[in-house]
């Protein structure tokens, strides 16, 4: 066979096929049979007739929510603030506020353990806004730097029209910057959102004894419990598909690797 | 009145920074300390940095997940980067599939990707843990896609004309991509296995479902520390996290300068070839 730049594709499209296809397919396999490998909806129907599986989804969607919420809370002022200065190294003082990101997140949080446990006495008190904070903590550099790039790249005369035709700065502000920074709010939203409905390692070491959709799966993997994890794996996929569709841009995937770096 | 407002903007920043690195910082203040909670007063000591590189646990721990994470890195660099080259020149369908499958992993919440990879290999298939199999599968699988997506931009990038052009005066496809193409990706390729690094070195999820039992990574250690009541090696643990904040730093700086130089490099280009 003559060498192609196209068939350099191939180890590539087999691995994917083989290592991101073919889980799901086993995944939806587990998912609806039992043990002896008959066919059942079982765990379908387990899940959503459980009263505590059902609040582990409400909590998880809580969590989720208002993490997210005092994220881009913080997020958009310290984007907005620095994106619009006049310093000359922009893109040098957001990587300080990126950095921590870096540092494994089981460390930060093991820090902010710590400095929790000093304020509060026992962290068992406030689970719920442990969580929050815990959360808020470990993603809110995932928040800052979509945002910031978002509104880095508006091009100013945009603002400055608004001004001329009348537009005091707080219109200006709601009607032209705000709705043209929605892609990169959008990206911010989706690379929070989902992390902190199934990261319960936060939860965990807050000693927050709560379940949320991933300690589902944690707890099950931990029982051997292989069709109602696979279920609980499947629910948070059609979880996420829907999320991914609605905050819909291929770019999402790009910022979350550009994010990164 | 715009002058305070400026001023409050300014304070507004510090304080967001003072509370993203307090914890840090204070965590960092005590690992030089004797202290076993952090609020006591002790002296200065060095004995967390001792216990941190002279307990075997704790430094196969570190060394695993190094090793781990360059070698996936290294792994999912080259199928990422030939992936993206595939993919691009397969227009169509056979390409579209190809950046959709890639997706996948990117979107994924993280304890999904580690669990479905588990029930394939381990479960499904009986691919006993020990074998590191399944762990170095879940890594790569988790950074592949990260590489695929900051190569890409590149290749689109690259005038087309350069690789015709090489095989027009005589190279063969392989030497053209290999001295002509590969080359220009080079930005891309780098900052793809950065990333690839980086992902791995933060991953808890994936390597709690794949790892073998006798095998820890910084995340998966910490984690199992945290629950049980060993404080040597809990207050260890605040050394490495100043460790590791210091080669960040360290790091951070480094690239800033480095791009810092670049930038003022081509400015100087630029004005000189104004200039001509």
């Amino acid at each position: 066979m003559k060498f192609t730049r196209k068939s350099l594709g191939i180890p590539y499209a087999v691995y994917l096929v083989l290592f991101v296809v073919l889980p799901l397919v086993v995944l939806f396999y587990y998912a609806f049979t039992d043990g002896t490998g008959r066919l059942t909806a079982a765990h379908f129907i387990g899940f959503f007739t459980d009263p505590n599986a059902l609040g582990t989804l409400f909590y998880s969607f809580a969590v989720a929510m208002v993490t997210t919420a005092v994220c881009l809370l913080l997020a958009y002022p310290v984007a907005y603030i620095l994106a619009m200065s006049p310093l000359k190294y922009k893109s040098s003082v957001v990587m300080v506020f990126v950095m921590p990101m870096w540092i494994n997140f089981s460390l930060r949080i093991t820090a902010l353990k710590e400095v929790l446990t000093l304020l509060e006495g026992n962290l068992a008190r406030f689970p719920f806004l442990n969580a929050v904070v815990g959360m808020t903590y470990d993603f809110l550099p995932f928040m800052i730097l979509p945002i910031f790039t978002t509104i880095s790249k508006l091009d100013g005369a945009l603002r400055e029209a608004a001004m001329d035709l009348g537009a005091d700065e707080k219109q200006t502000f709601f009607r032209v910057t705000l709705p043209l920074s929605m892609p990169g709010i959008m990206s911010g939203v989706s690379m929070v959102f989902l992390p902190a409905m199934t990261n319960y390692v936060v939860l965990d070491m807050l000693y927050n004894s709560t379940y949320i959709m991933g300690s589902l799966i944690g707890s099950y993997f931990a029982a051997y419990d292989w069709h109602s994890g696979s279920m609980i794996a499947l629910i948070l996929l059609g979880i996420i598909c829907v999320f991914t569709l609605l905050t819909d841009d291929e770019e999402a995937g790009a910022q979350r690797g550009g994010a990164l770096l | 009145m715009r002058k305070r407002r400026a001023f409050g903007k300014w304070i507004f920043l510090v304080l967001m920074l003072v509370v993203l690195y307090l914890p840090i910082l204070i965590l960092a203040v005590y690992s030089f300390t004797d202290a076993t909670q952090i609020g006591q007063i002790r002296g200065f000591s060095l004995q967390n940095y001792v216990t941190l590189f002279t307990t075997e646990s704790l430094r196969n721990m570190i060394g695993g997940t190094l090793l781990l994470a360059f070698g996936s890195a290294a792994i999912a660099t080259v199928l990422g980067t030939t992936g993206a080259i595939g993919a691009f020149y397969s227009k169509g369908r056979v390409g579209r599939a190809i950046s959709t499958m890639n997706q996948v992993p990117v979107v994924n919440a993280d304890v999904v990707t580690g669990f479905s990879i588990c029930i394939l290999l381990v479960v499904a298939f009986h691919i006993s843990k020990d074998t590191y199999i399944p762990l170095v599968i879940g890594h790569v699988t988790l950074c592949a896609p990260f590489v695929f997506l900051s190569v890409m931009p590149k290749i689109r990038q690259m005038d087309p004309s350069l690789y015709e052009a090489a095989l027009d005066l005589g190279a063969t496809p392989a030497k053209a991509l290999r001295q002509v193409v590969i080359p220009q990706l080079v930005p891309g390729i780098v900052s793809g296995f950065g990333l690839a690094v980086t992902l791995s070195l933060d991953d808890y999820f994936i390597a709690t479902y794949t790892k073998p039992a006798t095998f820890d990574t910084i995340s998966t250690y910490v984690v199992n520390a945290t629950k049980g009541a060993q404080t040597t090696i809990k207050t260890a643990l605040w050394a490495l996290s100043t460790v590791i904040f210091a080669v960040v730093i360290l790091v951070v700086a480094g690239m800033n300068y480095h791009t810092a130089r670049a930038d003022r490099a081509r400015e100087k280009a630029e004005k000189e070839g104004r200039a001509e």
